[in-house]
């Protein structure tokens, strides 16, 4: 007989489209990450953030930090090693640094094993 | 003094506030816990102030700086010329803080759940240094260890956003296991300067490039 799936069973990955986050202000998509982090969630962002964002999202990260509760965030993205041949509209537009896939999870629950260019593994445990 | 002297003076006096180029620029020494700011921040201010005071502690524990700091009014000389500098040392970045990381490290657990709020609201002001107030950046790394992380990735990618100047310099080559040419290979786009702040060693070829860089 088939179980009865009970949602504190497994880990929930909300994957983010970049269509969605574009039409959000920066504050909308770090309020999203962390609520989603916040409840053990894995967000994976098609296109991630860009450098002041993710600034935001480290300071916000910090603020919501307490003891026994939520120890932070462990995010892992493709390196930006293009960004320095990146054109120089490229660059005007702060271009370079989106289209990044990121995942972001709770530092307790995600190990990060291999990253490389074009590859990141991560170990997801459960609450 | 008359009070036309006294105009004078304090005209010129305005005047040579208003186009001095010798302003200082604001330094920020940044990059991730235990990398060595603090011995480096401490060693430039020995270096270079009259009476040498240290910035603050150091410490093997992480977070030991919990305060952005900043020394001001550094002076240092470089070829006849003096360069100007205001140095601020940050706590180290990181993206999680967990208490109990302090416990192994002999601490009560009062003094263990303070330490990490302080060290989160340290790292939240020195993220804000860094989008308001810094004018420059020297990235200290431990070169004894993987510089190929996601904090450093986004520190330096950030840094770059904001057109800052930014120094690399690969610490503790006194240690057996350094190396500085991990870190060129992370980093290419950048310069980086290899240093023992603990020691001393080729502190002078930092103060070039800071009087470069930031001059
Ligand atoms: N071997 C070695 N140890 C260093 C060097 N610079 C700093 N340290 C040590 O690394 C630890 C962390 O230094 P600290 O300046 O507090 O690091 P911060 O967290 O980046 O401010 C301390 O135990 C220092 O003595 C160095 O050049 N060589
Ligand atoms: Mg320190």
């Amino acid at each position: 007989m088939a179980e009865v799936k009970d949602p504190h069973d497994g880990v929930q990955i909300d994957l983010i489209s970049g269509e969605r986050l574009a039409n959000q202000t920066s504050m909308e998509k770090i309020r999203m990450i962390l609520d989603g982090v916040r409840e053990g969630n894995i967000v994976i962002l098609e296109e991630g953030l860009s450098p002041d964002e993710e600034s935001r999202l480290i300071e916000v990260t910090m603020t919501e930090i307490s003891p026994d509760e939520f120890n932070g965030i462990e995010i892992e993205t493709y390196p930006r090693s293009e960004a320095t041949d990146a054109s120089f509209l490229d660059r005007l537009m702060g271009r370079e640094s989106t289209k990044k896939l990121t995942v972001i999870g709770p530092a307790n629950q995600i190990e990060t094993l291999h990253k490389d260019e074009t590859l990141i593994q991560t170990l997801v445990s459960r609450k | 003094m008359g009070i036309l002297t006294e105009l004078k003076s304090s005209i010129s006096r305005a005047a040579s506030t208003l186009f001095s180029a010798e302003d200082p620029k604001r330094i920020g020494i940044y990059g991730p816990p235990n990398a060595g700011k603090t011995t480096l921040a401490n060693r430039i201010a020995r270096d270079w102030t009259e009476h040498g005071d240290a910035v603050g502690p150091e410490s093997e524990i992480p977070h030991e700086t919990r305060r952005a700091r900043r020394k001001e009014n550094v002076e240092i000389e470089r070829n006849g010329k003096t360069v100007d500098i205001d140095i601020v040392d940050t706590p180290g970045v990181t993206t999680k803080v967990d208490y109990t990381e302090f416990l192994e490290h002999d601490m009560e657990e009062d003094d263990a759940v303070r330490r990490s709020r302080e060290a989160t609201e340290g790292v939240a002001e020195a993220m804000h240094w860094l989008r308001e107030d810094v004018d420059g950046v020297i990235y200290v790394l431990d070169s004894a260890t993987d510089p190929f992380t996601q904090v450093n990735t986004m520190l330096i990618g950030i840094i770059e956003s904001q057109d800052l100047p930014v120094l690399i310099l690969a610490n503790k080559i006194d240690l057996e296991e350094s190396s500085v040419q991990r870190i060129r290979n992370a980093f290419p786009q950048h310069e980086t300067v290899q240093v023992s702040a603990l020691e001393g060693d080729n502190m002078d070829e930092v103060y070039d490039k800071i009087a470069e860089y930031f001059g």
